[in-house]
């Protein structure tokens, strides 16, 4: 297609996009009003549960199945990176020296580590009473451990992160989602329905499936981004290709080289 | 909070991240680019907040923030390293089968 053909077709589906959504934006309710259709309706189902956090509410009970759903993205996305990112037959590893940390660094990232790591746990467990949950404590509690690359080296924080636990948290936490949602089935409900005891409301214990759900949810997020971050500083780190042409868009040198070639 | 103060603070974090974005769209260096960015996550995180959204102001805070900056952070230096590894970047030994890989023809 020629490239004024192009340039019409876009221009042509770009106006109709914009159209429908200029009425798909009018039919919002007013920005920043105090109630909305579906948050009132959403609230009122999460208090029914005995869930404080409606959030979590839609996000582990009315709308189990979605989360179920970003879940596996992440799951499948850590999957296609360490698939990419292994070590290949022409790329050798060696082994990072010690490196030199300034103390005031070291003292900084020792301190913040449990901080961090206490903050994450704690924003996990609380996911049915208060803003976060799973993926947000999760998210924090993995890259916390990486405090210990900043306040010490690399290989301080192989000590600590064995990868291979962590695959396996990684599926288990999938695991666990999936495994909550057929209970209920055998229950005899719906998959992922909430079928335990609400508890008493705005407990650890409240909401039913819903604490269980964002548990496994934190396994998995944590246990994933941990095992991500590990491809790409192993590649960083310690993974050194064959050849050196790996990468062709590195801006200052492309030209000169090529001139040369 | 009162209507009016809610307001001015949302208007200054959208002014915000209206600024960081445009400063990472910018930038040309990647490695600026993650902090730019990493600075337009917390930006996002507080119009978030601002907005009654803390749940979602903690996700784009945790991984807008510190993971994705982290991960452009280390593959630049994968990609910058390779290079430049264990000599000048002009010259020496295994260059013509870099300048190879690179143009995707022999060099002459």
């Amino acid at each position: 297609m020629s490239p004024r053909g192009r340039l019409g077709l876009f221009l042509a589906g770009a106006a109709v996009v914009a159209a429908l959504f200029t009425v798909a934006c009018l039919g919002l309710p007013p920005f920043g009003g105090a109630h909305h259709p579906y948050g009132d309706r959403a609230v009122r189902a999460a208090v029914r549960h005995h869930t404080s956090n409606a959030i979590a509410s839609v996000n582990f009970d009315q709308r189990a199945l979605d989360t179920l759903g970003e879940e596996t993205i992440l799951f499948s996305a850590v999957l296609g990176a360490v698939v990419l990112l292994r070590q290949t037959a022409d790329e050798r590893r060696h082994t990072p020296a010690p490196a030199a940390v300034r103390p005031p660094i070291r003292r900084f990232g020792l301190l913040m580590l449990p901080v961090a790591l206490a903050v994450g746990l704690y924003v996990v467990a609380h996911g049915q009473l208060s803003p976060g949950g799973g993926f947000q404590g999760g998210v924090v509690v993995a890259t916390a451990l990486h405090l210990l690359y900043i306040a010490a080296d690399y290989r301080a924080l192989e000590r600590v992160r064995p990868l291979r636990p962590y695959e396996i948290g990684e599926a288990v936490g999938e695991a666990a989602y999936v495994i909550t949602g057929l209970a209920a089935v055998l229950a005899g409900s719906a998959f992922l329905a909430n079928v335990l005891p609400y508890g008493t409301f705005a407990t650890l214990s409240s909401g039913g499936t819903v604490p269980l759900l964002n548990a496994a949810v934190g396994m998995e997020v944590a246990c994933g981004v941990v095992v991500l971050l590990a491809q790409f500083l192993d590649q960083a780190v310690q993974i050194e290709g064959a050849d050196g042409g790996g990468s062709d868009d590195d801006g200052p040198r492309g030209p000169g080289r090529r001139e040369r070639a | 909070m009162t209507g009016t103060l809610t307001d001015v603070l949302v208007a200054v974090a959208l002014l915000l991240v209206a600024a960081a974005a445009t400063a990472a769209v910018l930038n040309r260096d990647p490695v600026r680019q993650a902090l730019v960015l990493s600075f337009l996550g917390l930006s996002l995180a507080l119009l978030f907040t601002f907005l009654q959204a803390p749940d979602v102001a903690l996700s784009q805070l945790a991984v807008g923030s510190a993971v994705t900056p982290l991960m452009i952070l280390l593959t630049v230096r994968k990609v910058r390293r390779r290079p430049g590894d264990g000599g000048p970047p002009q010259g020496g030994a295994g260059d013509g089968r870099r300048g190879a890989g690179r143009d995707g023809r022999p060099p002459r």
